[in-house]
């Protein structure tokens, strides 16, 4: 009598404690984000949230009763309590029913999936078209129907607050580390099919409200699509290594109405085209130090360093090397920031002339380098004709 | 030997970890660089798989094997000691590379192309040590089928031979026709790096998603390297403390088999994001659900030898009930990882590091924890402190669960793995699972002081040790004689039944 009470007790316990945390996990569900998976914007995300939640259940089930058997055994069946062990060492009757349920709950989880793997898979009858391209460590959006290019890069507060020992509280960043300078702008309602690539090394493209990840790879493209249902701003982080700045680079997608969409299309194309002829502008070196300290900050920082000394036997320091200090080195250098070299990527396509210009007026006269050399937009003009 | 070197490793890689967690206990970055903070997660997987847990199962094999089949030793002792030798000497090259000039390898433990063909001068030394490890495993492997194909006593049929040398007998296949691939892989990233070729570079007509196929051919196979032993591990205790013999042996092999011949058919479950084509998806789904079918007979198998046995609870059948629940947590969660379009949405982020360490920590650890308390006796004659045992147990398994149950909420909220700072929205489970971590770490120590103390004195053990324990291991002295067995013994069926 007294085992049964006992047993009795503890098997209460075990359920209340074991359908508290089933019912939280449901509950949680309703709170989505923070605990469980986004049930996300688009019919997929959807679709993928109900697949995971009936898996979990199906799991969580499963789980309840092995577990219930298991510790019932560990109360009744102890030495403790005197019982003499049996003897029986196997049973081929109980041991095929064992292997045949789990096949058939494996059977039944695997009939929706395949059906929601096939939806995923269709790419056919998009609208627009954009090509994601991963850089280390930025995004390239290119709006294939557009003939518009942008560059997506972690944004200025949280590269400040993400140094090391920054003294700048992460809270204080708006969406520390999950908010760019430019966002991927994309209508509500229309099948948009985003192709992924990456021009250095593997990366991947995720924004968990869209309900996918897709890998980023060098000299081959993959083919994805998504509708989004909901206005809104929805970020994501790359999701493969991919090197020092992996953790920083993060996405964001800001999707809008359609009309809204279209006069950002306009506005985009004729922002890109005032950038492009910097023409024979003429700079003062004040003006070129201080822009080119942006957009150092923005694109070599992160190898070369804050202090340009680079990382030894990985990315060589640009404080006191030659091809930033000799006067003969300097069609050499405007060269290499346009075309790279190894594994330094060309920023000729991404930057523009003016940039180009700044960013070297300024290398060429900062930490120990005090050359004097001024560097003016023609001068990286005439090295892009050549 | 190898127990012992595998227990510094598994220190080494374990303060690693310590750092990992440090940097991730707060947003922002304190400690170290991204580079170094990747360069820790790479090696500290590195030591963790190839230092800790592989030699563990390789040195409990060459000094179980012999004593349960009834051998004086293992077959050929001249390779054993050249398989040991190698791996020091393997470690050390990869542990130097930390102090190189552009800092150790940082491209994950993966070693993807091309990513990993940007580390320093670390690389050459990288490629060499996987090589190294991998001819020091295979030496090992072809060591234990040697032994358990010309060495078992008269009497010692093979389907009488104890589930621990079953489990080595498939791993050690698993090891020989997996790790030649990846000393293939590795072979083929050192000649693009350095001799021209471009297997991989997409750029000279090669496919950097090939290097997965072949590296996942190979991973998925070692991931069953590290388990297979641990489920006999697990074979072995439950029946001595449930003084019953094992629920379905035979089915338990069986299990064991198809397990090991699966995992050759699953490995781009790891790469479902890659982008293949929908009917290859399709396969790889299938054929890693499938999976989940053998290893649920194995569970349920360890819960029916339980069933009406007359339980007791010392320290290596704490372990193994923790085994069977946490191992079994993982396993769902790797079902669920194997639901292709879900796991687009799970794919690299921490629901996985939950995963892994699910199966790793709770699974293969705490079953070499286990053994370790079951045969300590048996090895020093000398018992360990039981009370002590107990408070490492429950320390350790409380931690493990705050550790990295918490890290399947940030996988589902949107974690990446592989981060060294993250948005504050993933602050408060992230230092939660820090706090476990440490106090995992911390409790590790006491398991050294507990074999310490064992190994200097303690009550004296007697042959049998447990008194539910079956096989000819406990037919020896404790500790056993230098050559365990010099006059094979006769076994009869009844030495190995109850
Ligand atoms: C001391 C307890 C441990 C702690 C606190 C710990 C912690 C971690 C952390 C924080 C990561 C990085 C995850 C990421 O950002 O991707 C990691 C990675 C990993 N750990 Fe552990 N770990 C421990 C023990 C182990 C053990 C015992 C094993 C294997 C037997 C193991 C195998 C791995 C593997 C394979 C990775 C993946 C590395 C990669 O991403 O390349 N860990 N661990
Ligand atoms: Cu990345
Ligand atoms: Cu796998």
């Amino acid at each position: 009598m007294f085992l049964k009470k006992s047993m009795i007790r503890f098997l209460t316990k075990f359920s209340v404690v074991f359908a508290s945390l089933f019912l939280l996990s449901s509950n949680l569900a309703l709170a989505a984000w923070g605990l469980n998976m986004t049930q996300g914007v688009t019919p997929i995300s959807q679709d993928v949230y109900n697949m995971h939640m009936t898996s979990l259940y199906v799991v969580t089930i499963i789980g309840i009763l092995v577990f219930s058997v298991m510790f019932w055994s560990i109360f009744q069946h102890r030495k403790s309590k005197g019982v003499k062990p049996a003897k029986f060492s196997h049973s081929t009757t109980v041991e095929i029913i064992w292997t045949l349920i789990p096949f058939a709950i494996i059977v039944a989880l695997a009939i929706p999936a395949t059906k929601l793997l096939a939806r995923m898979d269709d790419t056919s009858k998009s609208e627009i078209t954009i090509k994601a391209t991963g850089y280390q460590w930025k995004w390239k959006y290119d709006y294939i129907d557009e003939d518009i290019t942008i560059y997506s890069n972690l944004a200025a507060d949280s590269v400040d607050a993400s140094q090391k020992n920054s003294g700048i509280d992460p809270k204080t960043a708006d969406n520390y580390l999950r908010n760019t300078d430019t966002a991927l702008v994309l209508p509500v309602g229309k099948k948009i099919r985003i192709m992924t690539t990456a021009s250095d090394v593997i990366h991947a493209w995720w924004v968990p409200d869209l309900g996918w990840k897709r890998d980023a790879i060098p000299g081959f493209i993959n083919d994805n699509w998504t509708v989004i249902n909901k206005e809104g701003v929805y970020r994501g982080q790359c999701a493969e290594i991919c090197g020092k700045g992996h953790g920083y680079m993060p996405i964001v997608v800001k999707a809008v109405p359609e009309k809204e969409y279209t006069a950002w299309v306009q506005e985009t194309k004729v922002a890109l085209n005032s950038k492009q002829d910097s023409g024979d502008k003429v700079l003062s070196m004040d003006d070129l130090k201080s822009k080119g300290a942006a957009v150092f900050k923005a694109n070599c920082q992160a190898c070369h360093q804050a202090n340009g000394q680079g990382i030894k036997g990985v990315f060589p320091a640009i404080d006191g090397s030659p091809l930033a200090n000799l006067k003969e080195n300097i069609p050499a250098h405007i060269h290499q920031v346009i075309y790279g070299k190894g594994i330094m990527p060309a920023f000729g396509e991404q930057l523009s002339d003016t940039d180009i210009a700044s960013v070297i007026t300024f290398t060429r006269n900062n930490w120990g380098n005090k050359t004097g050399d001024i560097i003016q937009p023609k001068d990286v003009l005439a090295s892009r004709k050549k | 030997m190898y127990l012992v070197f595998s227990l510094i490793m598994f220190f080494i890689g374990g303060s690693m970890a310590m750092i990992i967690r440090a940097e991730l206990f707060q947003p922002g970055l304190q400690f170290v660089d991204p580079q170094f903070y990747n360069s820790m997660v790479t090696v500290h997987a590195l030591v963790m798989i190839f230092g800790a847990v592989m030699p563990a199962g390789v040195g409990l094999a060459n000094w179980m094997i012999p004593i349960m089949i009834g051998a004086p030793d293992m077959a050929l002792p001249r390779m054993n000691n050249m398989s040991f030798w190698i791996m020091p000497f393997a470690f050390a090259l990869l542990l130097s590379t930390l102090f190189m000039d552009g800092g150790g390898p940082a491209g994950g433990w993966t070693m993807y192309p091309p990513l990993v063909l940007q580390t320093g001068k670390a690389f050459p030394f990288l490629i060499f040590a996987v090589h190294f490890l991998g001819i020091s495993s295979i030496m090992g492997a072809i060591n234990i089928i040697a032994t358990v194909f010309n060495m078992r006593a008269p009497g010692m049929t093979l389907m009488r031979m104890p589930l621990f040398v079953w489990t080595w007998v498939i791993t050690a296949f698993l090891l020989i026709a997996s790790l030649p691939v990846l000393a293939g892989a590795v072979t083929m990233l050192l000649t693009d790096k350095y001799f021209g070729t471009s297997f991989f570079s997409a750029a000279g007509g090669g496919d950097p998603v090939l290097f997965q196929h072949i590296f996942w051919f190979f991973g998925h196979p070692e991931v069953y390297i590290l388990a297979l032993p641990a489920f006999g591990i697990i074979s072995q205790i439950i029946p001595t403390f449930a003084r019953k013999p094992l629920f379905g042996y035979a089915s338990m092999v069986y299990a064991t088999a198809s397990i090991a011949i699966l995992s050759f058919f699953v490995w781009a479950h790891h790469m479902f994001t890659v982008g293949l084509p929908i009917n290859g998806e399709l396969f790889f789904m299938y054929a890693t659900m499938l999976i989940a079918v053998p290893t649920g007979v194995k569970v349920f198998n360890w819960i029916a030898t339980m069933w009406k046995g007359a339980m007791t609870f010392e320290a290596p059948m704490l372990f193994a009930l923790a085994f069977v629940v946490l191992f079994t947590i993982g396993g769902f969660s790797g079902l669920m990882l194997g639901i292709t379009p879900v796991d687009f949405q799970y794919h690299d982020t921490y629901f996985v590091v939950a995963h892994f360490h699910y199966v790793l920590l709770t699974g293969a650890i705490f079953a070499l924890m286990a053994s370790a308390y079951y045969w300590l006796p048996k090895w020093t004659g000398n018992m360990y402190d039981e009370k002590l045992g107990k408070i490492h147990f429950w320390a350790s398994a409380i931690s493990a669960n705050v550790l990295f149950f918490p890290q399947h909420f940030l996988g589902l909220a949107g974690m990446p793995r592989r981060i060294p700072d993250y948005s504050v929205q993933f602050a408060d489970f992230n230092m939660i699972s820090s706090l476990g971590g440490f106090a995992y770490g911390i409790s590790q120590l006491l398991f050294v002081y507990i074999v310490v103390k064992c190994v200097l004195g303690g009550k004296k053990a007697t042959g049998q040790v447990w008194d539910g324990a079956r096989g000819l291991e406990w037919t020896l002295s404790s500790p056993p004689p230098y050559h365990s067995f010099s006059k094979p013994p006769k076994v009869t069926k009844a030495l190995m039944e109850y």
